[in-house]
């Protein structure tokens, strides 16, 4: 999927350890340029770790990576005056203002002051955030200091954005205008690396994905490719007896095909595209006096390539409300 | 502010605009850098003032209580005590003062900003320089509020105010210099409170054994040697000569040696423990 397209970001065999923990193992990226490229993985899986790598934070101990052409290592200083960070904590000053924010950085890349503060102006007056320039940083909520980072990261606009995980702990609504502003960005030609451990949200915005767990890259493809990978679709049906579960998981078993035991006790599903076999398969079910709580029959979702990949699932955790009032 | 709310959602048409709008500055050289940091540091004081209370506030007390409670037994009487330890005083506050910039920075660490510094394009040194080029602002108020009070309880530099601002310029570059150490163990110690902890564990000590509360010639043998090469009584030595209005040349050159020395040792080793930390 490379072949003939210009690479943003090229690299072989990164890997970093801190102590004795190997945070990244050996982690290869082929990112094509002016795309959204997805980066999942559960917490811990090295994600970050390798954002920080490629931003030039720190190095890597062994492997190369090359970015919009430049070596991390050798010519950080290239890649720097490319690139652009927003961080996993909200890489944000909380001890000064909204507006201080985007000045200080208007004015670490080059700005004059006047021309700072124009830009401080406009930054917040598109993200929403005008009618807080004044405030404290710590005292913004989730999502207007998400939008800030953002905004501080395009004072001057990156060739390509390093995005870790810009949606954790958000609302849906403030979720949305976040990513709103990452079509926004690649809309106007930046290549977007985007970390994240919401399958939805790779779904959502991703062009390519690779899947990290444990430090190492386990999958990689368009998320279409990614769901063809663990067949079409799956076949769910929640018993109203959960005792009689073994025997459904044998029915099904032989009517369409491979049955996963979900969390649920009473639900189990069964790999399944076509519709006619999932009839037959629940009309089984009827005729053995399993009774059914109900049953769908849906395409994959990322959750299932993940569980499929890596054998435990991702973890996500409940989305947190942050947005105050 | 006018009767409507603020517009609190991002517009994606402007955000559209706002990315498509730019063009990239020349970048800035190290001093602006350094300078834009610095400025930095002034905002934060600027919103929390009152963090300039924890460095004003001991040095009073200690002005207060050794100048009426030790003075008398001291000196003979507390006007002459005063006369003797307000330049000592004057020391100490401004160099217990540079611990602090090891906290602030170690606060720092902890907080993502770091990275988004780490991740522009700029001289590497300028976020450390500027910080301290900031704590400096803090240093001279610190050692003015020593200076104001001293002249309020009746002290009088001999020096006139030329000696006095020529003491506070010498204590200031001194304390500058030291402030490259505490930058390190900033970077060094895992919390803002081993910082604060560690530093004094040093200082209290070194500023004790010096010639800053007392005259050394009634020490015993062996303590007064140590007081005497300690560089903090070297420093209050030639504080005090500077406020006197005679300076003492050997002692003034041996405190700024001292600073280069801490700051020529303690800035590259600061600078590679900021990269990578």
């Amino acid at each position: 999927m490379t072949s003939g397209s210009t690479l943003a970001i090229e690299a072989t065999g990164l890997a970093k350890s801190y102590g004795e923990t190997r945070a990244v193992a050996g982690v290869d990226l082929a990112v094509p340029a002016g795309a959204i490229y997805g980066v999942l993985g559960p917490n811990g899986a090295g994600k970050t770790t390798t954002i920080r790598m490629l931003a030039t934070i720190v190095p890597p101990d062994a492997g190369t990576a090359r970015v919009l052409g430049h070596d991390v290592v050798t010519e950080a200083d290239a890649v720097r005056g490319l690139v652009s960070l927003t961080g996993q904590l909200a890489s944000v000053d909380e001890e000064l203002t909204g507006r201080e924010n985007l000045v200080l950085v208007g004015r670490l890349l080059g700005h004059r002051r006047a021309a700072a503060r124009a830009r401080a102006d406009e930054l917040l007056e598109a993200f929403g955030i005008a009618g807080a320039a004044g405030k404290l940083v710590k005292h913004y909520s989730g999502g207007m200091r998400r939008r800030l980072d953002i905004a501080a990261s395009i004072v001057v606009t990156p060739q390509l954005a390093f995005l870790d995980e810009p949606t954790t702990g958000l609302d849906p609504r403030s979720r949305n205008q976040v990513w709103e502003i990452v079509r926004a960005l690649v809309a106007e030609g930046t290549t977007v690396l985007l970390c994240t451990q919401y399958l939805e949200e790779a779904d959502q915005l991703a062009d390519g994905i690779v899947v990290i767990d444990r430090g190492r890259v386990i999958a990689e493809g368009t998320p279409g490719q990614l769901k063809a990978s663990v067949g079409n679709g799956a076949l769910h049906v929640r018993l109203l007896d959960p005792a009689r579960r073994p025997e459904a998981a044998r029915l099904l078993e032989s009517a369409v095909g491979t049955v996963t035991l979900e969390p649920d006790p009473a639900a189990l599903s069964a790999a399944c595209s076509d519709a006619d076999r999932a009839a037959t398969a629940v009309g089984a079910l009827g005729r053995a006096g399993v009774g059914l709580a109900d049953f769908s029959l849906d395409q994959p979702s990322l959750d299932e390539v993940f569980l499929s990949l890596t054998g435990h699932l991702a973890e996500e955790p409940a989305p947190a409300t942050q947005e105050a009032s | 502010m006018t009767a409507t709310a603020p517009r609190t959602d991002a517009d994606t048409a402007a955000v559209r605009r706002a990315i498509a709008s730019t063009a990239r500055p020349p970048r800035p050289g190290p001093l602006a850098t350094a300078l834009t940091f610095g400025w930095r540091g002034m905002l934060k004081i600027k919103h929390v003032p009152e963090q300039l209370i924890d460095v004003t506030i001991t040095p009073v007390l200690f002005v207060l209580m050794f100048t009426y409670l030790f003075g008398g037994a001291l000196a003979g009487s507390t006007s002459a005590y005063l006369q003797y330890v307000l330049p000592g005083i004057l020391v100490m506050s401004v160099v217990f003062t540079t611990v602090y910039s090891g906290v602030a920075l170690n606060t720092d660490l902890t907080k993502g900003v770091v990275d988004r510094f780490r991740s522009l394009p700029i001289w590497r040194p300028a976020p450390l320089l500027g910080a301290l080029l900031g704590d400096s602002v803090r240093y001279v108020l610190a050692g003015t509020v020593i200076l104001v009070l001293g002249v309020a309880l009746g002290y009088r530099p001999e020096g006139g105010a030329a000696g006095a601002l020529a003491a506070l310029a010498l204590v200031v570059v001194f304390s500058f210099g030291l402030s490259w150490v505490y930058s390190a163990v900033g970077l060094v110690l895992r919390s803002p409170s081993a910082v604060l902890n560690g530093g004094f564990m040093v200082l209290f000590p070194l500023t004790f054994l010096s010639n800053v509360f007392v005259d050394p010639r009634t020490l015993p043998g062996p303590l007064r040697a140590f007081v005497d090469v300690n560089p903090i009584s070297v420093l209050a030595t030639a504080t005090r000569s500077l406020m006197a209005g005679a300076p003492d040349g050997t002692a003034i050159a041996v405190s700024l040696a001292v600073a280069a020395g801490l700051a020529a040792v303690f800035l590259p080793v600061t600078t590679r423990l900021y990269r990578s930390r």
